[in-house]
């Protein structure tokens, strides 16, 4: 049950309840669609622009609750930032994933997005954190495919 | 002098119980604690029966089959031939050589597309398929049309999830060269009334190939009792080894239809000036075949024949209507799949949770589900929904399996609270 708690923490319980940023942009200026093939999760991102920084952030779909609060709460964490700030931030999320279980975090700037870092010891699992992230850096890249998990 | 599988010292005498049989799977029992395996839609347990067989082959009798003149490649031969005809026998073959070993029922389907398909679809033949199809008696159709210029069309289902007969009907009357149904739907459960459909098939002058991967393992079959064409399994979800299946096929159909692939064993002569085929099934058997395989199959089919495949139905039946009893007291749980005949296959949903969820949750309470599209994406498009949880029941699971399944969804709506 602990290593479950870990994994379902509070913060990620309550954003696959109540996501925000649930909605889509009607005036965005990049859009992309991600799909995790394995589990058929499928998300589309929508941002809207101000110069290089993100003013605003949307999401639509259907998916686990780790792949829901991931959107959610990556869409909260990039608002207001520079598109490098938000890929520095995936890498740092990233990085998060894939430290070994047992090993320390030493990631600074990761904030609220620390609570997936019970997903480590659910190797099948980080996909679905993945997701949304894989689908900004395609949005980004103005990438018309989708991005996918696999 | 032929080699048959050893008999297991024990045979249960009816009516038995999960209880007396789970001892013949070393891994209902592996570990500290060990898996309550409620995943058999995608793959059965094997029994020792079974194990045992492929590892003495292995290490007694391990030659190439048709080809030596020595003692091992005999016993090997004989084996392998004796396998077929348990195979043919266990599913109502009239013959042993309408038996052809494949890899699996993928491939069985694949071999039917490729070889009696190229040959006899053309622009505008139609081939009947059913919304509740596997993706692998779909694809396989897809590729086919593609090149021959046939085209697909597809029965629906009802909200329950059973076929619209009336709709196959109308479906296949329309000149249609062939209808692929499954027997049982590996999402819904369903089990499909196939000696009536096969009748409306035959009614209008089409083939009926019949899916048998769900239902081989869970029920008597009997093709000559169905009338089906072409009939197509897995060895894994009944009870034996991965990489061996098989396709029935009425003998003069395969008589009548080229070879599948290339190579040793299919051919009779060989000449750069050109080849003559093999005799019915060899000339599907290209190359050398699976041969522990083959055995462990047939070990299989000893062990399900020992069960007795009525019996087996009836304890899964028992299971079915337990599980489903228990379910229903799962708040927020909906099953998918309400057909009046139905195997021991339950998806569901539950209410706030995705199936992937529900999965790892599962997994953490060592009860082993399958989560996802099942490979039946027009299915899950059909009810609108991305995916299901499904749990699918052996003869060997118990309603302590079920218990347990139950207490892990209780544990799942906890976490979720």
């Amino acid at each position: 049950m602990s290593d479950l708690r870990e994994l379902y923490q509070q913060t990620i319980i309550d954003h696959n309840r109540k996501p925000r940023n649930f909605h889509a942009l009607a005036d965005a200026d990049h859009h992309a669609k991600g799909h995790n093939p394995l589990c058929g999760d499928r998300l589309e991102l929508y941002l809207k622009m101000d110069g290089d920084r993100i003013a605003d952030a949307g999401f639509t779909g259907a998916g686990c609750a780790i792949s829901t609060a991931s959107a959610s709460m990556m869409t909260e964490a990039i608002k207001g930032r520079t598109i490098q700030e938000a890929k520095s931030l995936f890498n740092k999320f990233h990085t998060l994933l894939t430290t070994p279980m047992h090993e320390p975090i030493e990631i600074d700037g990761l904030d609220k997005l620390e609570v997936f870092s019970g997903v480590r010891e659910f190797p099948v699992r980080i996909k679905c954190a993945t997701l949304a992230w894989h689908t900004l850096d395609a949005a980004l890249k103005d990438d018309r495919s989708e991005a996918k998990t696999e | 002098m032929p080699t048959l599988p050893p008999k297991t010292t024990r045979a249960p005498s009816p009516p038995w119980t999960s209880l007396d049989v789970r001892a013949d799977f070393p891994i209902l029992a592996c570990g500290e604690r060990p898996v309550v395996y409620l995943d058999n839609a995608a793959t059965s347990q094997k029994p020792d029966a079974v194990i045992a067989v492929t590892t003495r082959y292995y290490k007694s009798m391990n030659a190439n089959i048709h080809r030596g003149v020595y003692r091992l490649s005999v016993e090997a031969t004989d084996a392998y031939e004796s396998a077929r005809t348990r195979t043919a026998a266990f599913i109502g073959a009239r013959h042993p050589r309408e038996v052809v070993f494949t890899r699996g029922c993928t491939e069985a389907i694949n071999l039917v597309a490729m070889t009696w398909g190229l040959q006899n679809l053309k622009p505008g033949s139609r081939i009947v398929l059913t919304q509740m199809e596997h993706h692998s008696n779909i694809v396989p159709w897809q590729m086919v049309a593609a090149r021959t210029g046939a085209q697909i069309e597809v029965t629906p289902v009802t909200a329950d999830g059973e076929l619209d007969i009336a709709a196959f009907e109308r479906l296949v009357s329309q000149g249609a060269a062939l209808a692929a149904v499954t027997h049982i739907s590996n999402v819904l459960g369903t089990i499909n009334p196939i000696a009536e459909l096969t009748q409306i098939a035959h009614r209008h002058g089409a083939l009926m190939l019949v899916d048998g991967a769900q239902s081989v393992a869970h029920m008597p079959v009997d093709v000559a009792a169905l009338d089906c064409d072409f009939f197509t399994f897995s060895g894994h979800k009944m009870c034996g080894p991965t990489g061996i299946g098989a396709l029935w096929a009425r003998g003069e159909l395969l008589d009548a239809m080229p070879p599948y692939q290339g190579g040793g064993d299919m051919i009779s002569t060989v000449s750069f000036e050109g080849s003559t085929w093999n005799v019915v099934p060899h000339k599907f058997e290209a190359g050398t075949p699976d041969i522990a395989g083959a055995i462990g199959l047939g070990a299989a089919v000893d062990y399900l024949t020992r069960l007795n495949m009525s019996r087996v139905a009836e304890v899964e039946a028992n299971l079915l209507s337990y599980a489903e009893k228990i379910l229903r007291t799962i708040p927020g749980l909906r099953i998918v799949g309400q057909a009046r005949q139905k195997a021991a296959v339950i998806s569901f949903l539950l209410d706030g949770v995705h199936p992937h969820d529900i999965g790892t949750i599962l997994d953490q309470e060592h009860v082993a589900i399958r989560t996802g599209h099942h490979c039946c994406q027009p299915l899950m498009d059909f009810y609108h929904i991305p995916a299901t949880a499904r749990a699918s029941l052996a003869f060997y699971n118990t309603p302590e399996d079920v218990d347990a399944l139950a207490a892990g969804l209780r544990r799942v709506i906890e976490v979720f609270r």
